[in-house]
């Protein structure tokens, strides 16, 4: 079979997968929502206050919920046994990561899009933020995916990854959460955000060229 | 060039000792090795070199002429591991059909094999409710749906009752009567009738 | 490797073989020693007694021969780190595994060092012990990028794999500090925050700049001695089976 195919072959069951397991699937986004509705109840509900943190508030909430969903993109299947016939497939393994990848981010990423105008709305951001909060989620949030996979395929083969995976990860999301959340912030205070935008879409197509090759380097040494 | 695979001189070291050192063999189309040895020999962590998951510390490998793994060989070699590398909330059938997506298809159909190793009828039913010994030959019937000359295979005896290590035994003897190459291990007395078996005792633990 | 000369690989081999680097490091470790505590009196006696106070800073200003040296020196660990683990990856050399894991340590140090002496530095000029300054930020997320490489070093049990998975991680690390470094930098512009930058201008007097880079020096000296005394221990570690130590310790004993 085709590189292609195997490619498709991933995502769709990794799809699949995830429709089975709805209700963990579902966690990251609650963990959103819920980290989200926290600031009010923390800093009081004063209107001019939240509008100004909104976008750091609304892009930490994200980069925490992705953290959250990191691990499953590669524990069960290291568990199971699935990353080993993944490993010995003859095709190049960077691509069929970044299939892995791909499927994940529409289970985690995608799903915040659609509920982060909701909360941009419920912290007051301007209505005039809103398209540039989206683009920026649409092309930081994979990153987040593409940057995580590898603090992942480092620490799946540890027992007790998780700290370590954070301390890993979020270090690297940090040009991610400056960018996105100035993005929105400029957007707010009504001036133009193409720039930042356009190096959040430049660092997007780096991150899917390059993060799979250390993700792929990676898991071989985890399944040593 | 020599077909199917040459293993020289390999070695492997854990934990500031030899597993195993200047192993040398070779398996021809047709063949068997069996690897036998106590626990802790490194049974599987040759299993694990010979299919690429590990690195040897020294010696190399070659299929067909050519040195291994390439993706030529990644493509001819299939491995069963410890574990049973299906997923447990898709069914048995969803399973094997992915199995084929990363492969050539073999010579069965993805009903065939399933109703080859006994699970006809299981097709829907998500891998968790099935018992040990039927999530073993629903892995088994990978072998089946992929076109794969080599197989390498941990233990594929292990949770299989009588009737499946006769199964798993005949599914052998078949493939190596049409050319295929199998490296495995067992704890148990295996039982290959007419099939040129060769043995590698690991006996370098403690 | 055919793209260098065979003597010059011969060379590689024999150095990195672990009972020659052993002796070498022993043999060179009272050299580099000495080497520092001279350059570090020279550059203290220039850089505390010699150089004239800051007409704006009066003497505070003189934590720099600790705090430049220091902040250079974490970057310049770090990247050769990531060149070790390049050749620990693509040579499979022990050797370079085991210097890019005793770097670590350091590295982290001379961060820790770069970011409390920052710190004192910004109360006098700032009147605050912390301000988010690029430098700083910078700085402290170099300690997190540090703290990474130790801690998954020290999780993962079989210990060539930790040493691989440190020096993927140790190549990502590097790929992304000059991004991390501009986007924090521009993020610091954007909100307008101090700057402690000046010392990049030439501007600074010969007089105040020698002793600064005689502590360089002298920083570079003390990374080479506590690079190989930590190496000799993780080769001890690693090696702990092999005959040379066996001979080694035998003859200490």
């Amino acid at each position: 079979m085709s590189l292609s195919q195997a490619f498709f072959a991933i995502v769709v069951r990794d799809l699949l997968l995830a429709f089975r397991r709805r209700a963990e699937a579902a966690n990251p986004l609650l963990f959103f929502v819920l980290a989200v509705t926290l600031f009010p109840l923390a800093v009081g509900a004063q209107p001019h206050l939240l509008q100004a943190i909104a976008p750091g508030v609304i892009w930490v909430a994200a980069l925490l919920a992705a953290l959250l969903s990191l691990e499953s993109l590669f524990r069960s299947d290291f568990e199971d046994g699935s990353l080993e016939q993944l490993l010995l497939c003859p095709h190049a393994l960077p691509v069929l990561i970044l299939g892995k990848i791909s499927a994940h981010w529409l289970v985690t990423g995608a799903p915040l899009l659609v509920v982060a105008p909701l909360l941009a709305l419920f912290l007051g951001l301007p209505q005039q933020a809103m398209a540039t909060l989206w683009l920026s989620l649409l092309l930081g949030t994979p990153l987040l995916s593409l940057i995580g996979a590898i603090g992942v395929a480092l620490t799946v083969g540890l027992r007790r990854g998780g700290m370590i995976l954070s301390l890993l990860v979020l270090p690297l999301y940090v040009p991610v959460l400056i960018f996105a959340s100035s993005a929105v912030d400029r957007a707010a205070g009504g001036l133009p955000a193409a720039a930042q935008l356009d190096v959040l879409a430049a660092m997007l197509f780096f991150g899917v060229v390059l993060a799979p090759l250390p993700a792929a380097a990676a898991l071989r040494m985890s399944v040593n | 060039m020599s077909a199917g695979l040459t293993a020289s001189d390999l070695s492997c070291r854990r934990d500031e000792r030899d597993l195993f050192a200047g192993l040398s063999f070779s398996v021809r189309p047709g063949q068997v090795l069996l690897l036998e040895g106590g626990n802790g020999c490194g049974k599987t962590t040759l299993l694990r070199i010979l299919c690429g998951l590990r690195a040897p510390d020294g010696g190399s490998l070659s299929w067909d002429g050519a040195p291994a793994p390439n993706s030529d060989y990644l493509a001819q070699m299939a491995y069963v591991g410890h574990a049973d590398g299906s997923k447990k909330e898709l069914t048995a059938l969803e399973n094997l059909r992915f199995a084929q997506a990363l492969a050539a298809p073999g010579a069965y159909t993805l009903e065939q094999a399933l109703a080859r190793v006994q699970l006809a009828g299981f097709d829907d039913n998500p891998v968790q409710t099935l018992s040990a010994g039927q999530k073993r030959r629903l892995s088994l019937a990978r072998l089946l749906v992929c076109a794969k000359r080599l197989w390498i295979l941990d233990e594929p005896f292990t949770a299989l009752d009588r009737r499946g290590v006769a199964l798993i035994e005949s599914l052998i003897v078949a493939h190596v009567a049409q050319g295929g190459l199998a490296v495995l291990t067992s704890h148990q007395d295996i039982n290959l009738p007419q099939v040129d078996l060769q043995r590698i005792f690991l006996d370098q633990c403690h | 490797m055919a793209f260098f000369p065979a003597s010059w690989t011969r060379f590689f081999h024999q150095t990195a073989s672990p009972p020659y680097f052993y002796a070498l490091a022993s043999k060179l470790s009272p050299w580099l020693g000495g080497i520092c505590l001279a350059l570090l009196a020279a550059g203290l006696y220039g850089g505390l007694y010699l150089a004239p106070p800051d007409y704006q800073q009066g003497d505070s200003y003189r934590i720099i021969y600790v705090h430049v040296p220091a902040a250079w020196m974490s970057l310049f660990v770090y990247v050769l780190m990531a060149v070790m683990g390049g050749i620990a990856l693509i040579w499979r050399m022990k050797l370079a595994e085991v210097m890019l894991i005793s770097s670590a340590p350091i590295g982290a140090g001379f961060t820790f060092i770069a970011l409390v002496t920052g710190s004192l530095w910004g109360k006098p000029m700032w009147g605050a012990w912390w301000v988010w300054d690029a430098r700083l930020t910078s700085e402290l997320i170099l300690l997190f990028l540090y703290l990474g490489v130790i801690s998954l070093y020290g999780a993962i049990e079989d210990k060539r794999n930790a040493a691989r998975a440190v020096s993927i991680l140790a190549l990502v690390g590097v790929v992304n500090i000059p991004i991390i470094h501009y986007s924090v930098e521009w993020w610091n512009t954007l909100h307008q925050g101090p700057t402690v930058t000046k010392l990049d201008k030439p501007s600074i007097h010969i007089s105040m700049l020698t002793p600064l880079l005689l502590m360089a020096l002298a920083f570079k000296f003390y990374y080479a001695l506590a690079v190989l005394q930590n190496a000799k221990l993780e080769l001890l570690r690693r090696e702990s089976g092999a005959q040379w130590v066996k001979n080694l310790l035998g003859a200490k004993t």
